[in-house]
C-alpha cells in the first residue's frame, strides 16, 4: 500500500512563501511525476512529503494515517537522492544493508534481501567495492538497490538522472520504469525534463511557482493543456504561441500551434515565411520559420525534407489542433 | 600523476629542493652524533676527549630518563585524548546554527594565538595558584579544601595547560572536515533510520577520520618537544614527576653544562620521536591513503 494524501499543505521558509497551499492525491502503485521550472518547489515539495523539512500548515496523510509530524525513517518511505548520497565509506554491501542494519533485522536475512536487491540491479559483481569506484549509473543503482531493500510504501526519487549523460539517462529511465512495473510500488518522481515525465508517468503535476497549474495523465497535459503554462511545458519543442490579429480571428486572445501540427507546404498556405534555421535529427527535421508578421515559428517536417536556409515555405495550421487562451491564459474550446 | 614521464620530470624538478632540506636536516644530524660521543663539557673547555658511548650509557641507565620517558608518552597521550575528544564535541557544537555563531567561532580560536610561554604563566598565577587562582576561589566558594595544581597532580596540570592551547586547532580542523559532510548523506541516513548516535559512529566520524589522523599526526610532532609550558610552571618538579625527554635533554645542557650527554639525549628523542611516528603512521595512516 502506499497511498498518499497532501491537504492544504503550505511551506514557508521564513517569510519566502515557496508553496502556497497544495491538495493532491497519489493512488498506491501509481507513478507520479512532478515537473516545473527550477526553483519552482518540487524538491521542496517530496522533501515535505519525505519529511526531512516540515510543514508550515497542512497534513501530510499516508495511506489514511497522519504523518504530518512523523520523523522521515517512520513514515515508510524511501528516497534516491540526486547526488546519490551513498555512504563513501562503506562496500557496495554494507551501504546497501544500512537500513536495514539500523532496523535491527537479522544478518541471516540482511543477507538475503541484500543479494536479491542486487540481483534485480545487475550489482553482484560489484558488492564488496566502494562507491568511488562505480561508474555514475551503477552508484545511481547501488542508490536504488538502498531504497528498494526497505520495502517502502512508496519511493522518492528527486531528479535522480540528472548526473548522467543521455545515453545512460534513457537507459536508466527504462530501468526505473521496468522496476515500478516489478515492484508494484507508488512512486514519486521530481524531474525537470520534460521527457522523462512524458514517458515515465501514469500522472504528470505541473508545478510553476509552487502551485500545481495542472494534474493528468501525459496524453491528456498534451491533448488539453490548462493553461498557456502548461502549453509551453509539456512537448518538445516548445508549442509556438500566436497573439493579435491572428489569434483575434479565432476569437482568442492567444492561440497556440505545436510544430507537429503544422502542415509544410511549398506551394501554398495559410501562412507564408522564410526557412531559417532548420535541425535535422534524422527521424525529424525542425524548421524555424520567419513568419511574415508572426515572428518565429518552429514547425516539424519530414526528416528528409530538403528545404534551405532562406527558401520559402507555406505553413497551414490543422484547425481543430489549435489551441485558444483568453487574456488571462486560460484554455478554452 | 601517474605517467612515467611526468613521474620523472617531478623527481628532477624536486630534487634540488631534497638536497637542500637534506643538508639542512644532515649537517646538524651529524655535529649532534658528533658531540654525542664527546666528553665534552662546557666547564671544562678544552678538556674534550672521545667518549664512544659512555654519554648514551650515562642519558639511558639515568632513573630520570626511565620517568621522562613515561612522562612524555602520558602528557601526548593526554593532550591528544583531550584535544581529539573535546576538540569533536566542540566542532558537533559548533556546527549547529546559534545566535552569534561567528564571534564565537572566533573566540574559539584564540587560544591557539596565546604563546605557550604567557598561557602557561595565566594557568599557574590566575587559575590553579592554591591561594589566589580562580580554581582554589571557586573551591572555596562552595566549602571545599583548594587543590594546590602543581604540588598534587603536576603532570596532570600540565596536560590541561598544553590541551588548552592544542583544543583549538583540533576543534577548527575536525569543524571543516564536519562542515564539508555532504547534508544529502545525512538525510539519506535519517531516512534509513539511523538515530543521532547511529548517524555519527556510521557517517560523521568516517567522514572525520581523515582529518582525526592529521590533528593527531601534526599533534604529536609538536607535543613531543613540549618544553615551555614545563619550565615555567614546575620546572620538572616536584622531583621529576614533569620532566620530559625534551626537558631533560636541556637540564643536561644548559643546567650541567654537559653538552655531550645532552646531545646523546637528543639523538635518543630523535629515535624515540621516530618511533612513535612509525608506530603511528602503522596505527593510522591507512587512513591517509
Ligand atoms: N532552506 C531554504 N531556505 C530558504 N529558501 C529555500 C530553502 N530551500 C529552498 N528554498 C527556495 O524554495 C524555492 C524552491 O526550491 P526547490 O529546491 O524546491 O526548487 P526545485 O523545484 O527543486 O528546483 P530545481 O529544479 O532547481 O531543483 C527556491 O526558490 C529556493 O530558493
Ligand atoms: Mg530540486
Amino acid at each position: 500500500m502506499g497511498e498518499i494524501r497532501l491537504e492544504k499543505v503550505h511551506k514557508a521558509f521564513g517569510t519566502t512563501v515557496v508553496i502556497p497551499e497544495i491538495d493532491l492525491e497519489i493512488a498506491d502503485n501509481e507513478f507520479v511525476v512532478f515537473v516545473g521550472p527550477s526553483g519552482c518547489g518540487k524538491s521542496t515539495l517530496l522533501r515535505l512529503i519525505a519529511g526531512l523539512e516540515d510543514t508550515t500548515s497542512g497534513r501530510i496523510l499516508i495511506d489514511g494515517e497522519d504523518m504530518t509530524a512523523r520523523a522521515p525513517a517512520k513514515r515508510g518511505l524511501s528516497m534516491v537522492f540526486q547526488s546519490y548520497a551513498l555512504y563513501p565509506h562503506m562496500s557496495v554491501y554494507n551501504n546497501i544493508a544500512f537500513p536495514l542494519k539500523m532496523a535491527g533485522a537479522d544478518k541471516s536475512v540482511i543477507e538475503e534481501k541484500v543479494r536479491n536487491a542486487a540481483r534485480i540491479l545487475n550489482l553482484t559483481d560489484y558488492l564488496d567495492r566502494r562507491p568511488g569506484q562505480l561508474s555514475g549509473g551503477q552508484r545511481q543503482r547501488v542508490a536504488i538497490g538502498r531504497a528498494i531493500v526497505r520495502e517502502p510504501k512508496a519511493f522518492l526519487f528527486d531528479e535522480p538522472l540528472s548526473n548522467l549523460d543521455a545515453a545512460l539517462r534513457g537507459a536508466m529511465r527504462l530501468e526505473i520504469s521496468e522496476l515500478h512495473h516489478q515492484l508494484h510500488t507508488t512512486m514519486i518522481y521530481v524531474t525537470h525534463d520534460q521527457i522523462e515525465a512524458m514517458t515515465m508517468a501514469d500522472k504528470i503535476v505541473v508545478l510553476n511557482a509552487g502551485r500545481i497549474e495542472q494534474v493528468g495523465s501525459p496524453l491528456e497535459l498534451y491533448r488539453s493543456p490548462r493553461n498557456l503554462f502548461v502549453a509551453g511545458f509539456i512537448g518538445s519543442p516548445r508549442m509556438n504561441f500566436v497573439q493579435g490579429p491572428e489569434a483575434e480571428k479565432l476569437g482568442a486572445a492567444t492561440i497556440g500551434v505545436r510544430p507537429e501540427h503544422l502542415e509544410l507546404s511549398t506551394g501554398d498556405g495559410y501562412w507564408k515565411g522564410k526557412v531559417g534555421v532548420a535541425e535535422h535529427l534524422g527521424s525529424d527535421t525542425f524548421l524555424h520559420v520567419d513568419v511574415d508578421g508572426l515572428g518565429q515559428v518552429t514547425a516539424r517536417a519530414d526528416g528528409e525534407i530538403g528545404l534551405r536556409h532562406g527558401e520559402t515555405v507555406f505553413l497551414t495550421p490543422i484547425r481543430e489542433r489549435v489551441h485558444r487562451f483568453d487574456d488571462k491564459g486560460e484554455a478554452f474550446s | 600523476m601517474a605517467t612515467l614521464q611526468t613521474r620523472a620530470s617531478a623527481r628532477l624538478m624536486m630534487t634540488p629542493a631534497v638536497v637542500l632540506l637534506l643538508l639542512w636536516m644532515a649537517v646538524p644530524l651529524a655535529m649532534t652524533l658528533y658531540f654525542s660521543m664527546l666528553r665534552y663539557n662546557l666547564l671544562m673547555p678544552g678538556m674534550e676527549e672521545w667518549a664512544g658511548f659512555l654519554n648514551y650509557r650515562f642519558f639511558l641507565t639515568d632513573p630520570a630518563f626511565f620517568a621522562g620517558l613515561l612522562n612524555t608518552l602520558l602528557l601526548v597521550g593526554g593532550v591528544l585524548a583531550i584535544s581529539v575528544g573535546g576538540g569533536i564535541l566542540m566542532a558537533l557544537l559548533l556546527d549547529q546554527p546559534f545566535f552569534g555563531q561567528g564571534l564565537v567561532r572566533l573566540m574559539v580560536i584564540a587560544p591557539f594565538f596565546v604563546m605557550p610561554t604567557v598561557s602557561a604563566l595565566v594557568w599557574k598565577n590566575m587559575l590553579m595558584h592554591p591561594v589566589n587562582g580562580l580554581f582554589a576561589w571557586l573551591a572555596r566558594t562552595f566549602g571545599l579544601q583548594p587543590v594546590d595544581w602543581f604540588g598534587q597532580a603536576p603532570l596532570f596540570s600540565i596536560v590541561m595547560i598544553v590541551s588548552w592551547q592544542w583544543l583549538p586547532f583540533a576543534t577548527l580542523i575536525l569543524l571543516t572536515a564536519l562542515q564539508s559532510l555532504d547534508s544529502e548523506q545525512k538525510e539519506a541516513a535519517e531516512m534509513d533510520g539511523a538515530g543521532a548516535l547511529s548517524r555519527f559512529i556510521y557517517i560523521v566520524l568516517p567522514h572525520m577520520a581523515r582529518a582525526i589522523t592529521v590533528v593527531v599526526l601534526i599533534e604529536t610532532i609538536f607535543l613531543l618537544s613540549v618544553f615551555a609550558e614545563i619550565l615555567v610552571t614546575t620546572n620538572g618538579g616536584p622531583g621529576v614527576q614533569t620532566t620530559t625527554v625534551t626537558y631533560l635533554v636541556y637540564v643536561q645542557a644548559l643546567l650541567q653544562f654537559d653538552v655531550g650527554g645532552a646531545s646523546a639525549g637528543g639523538i635518543v628523542a630523535v629515535v624515540l620521536a621516530n618511533i612513535v611516528a612509525i608506530f603511528l603512521v602503522r596505527l593510522i595512516g591507512k587512513n591517509l591513503d
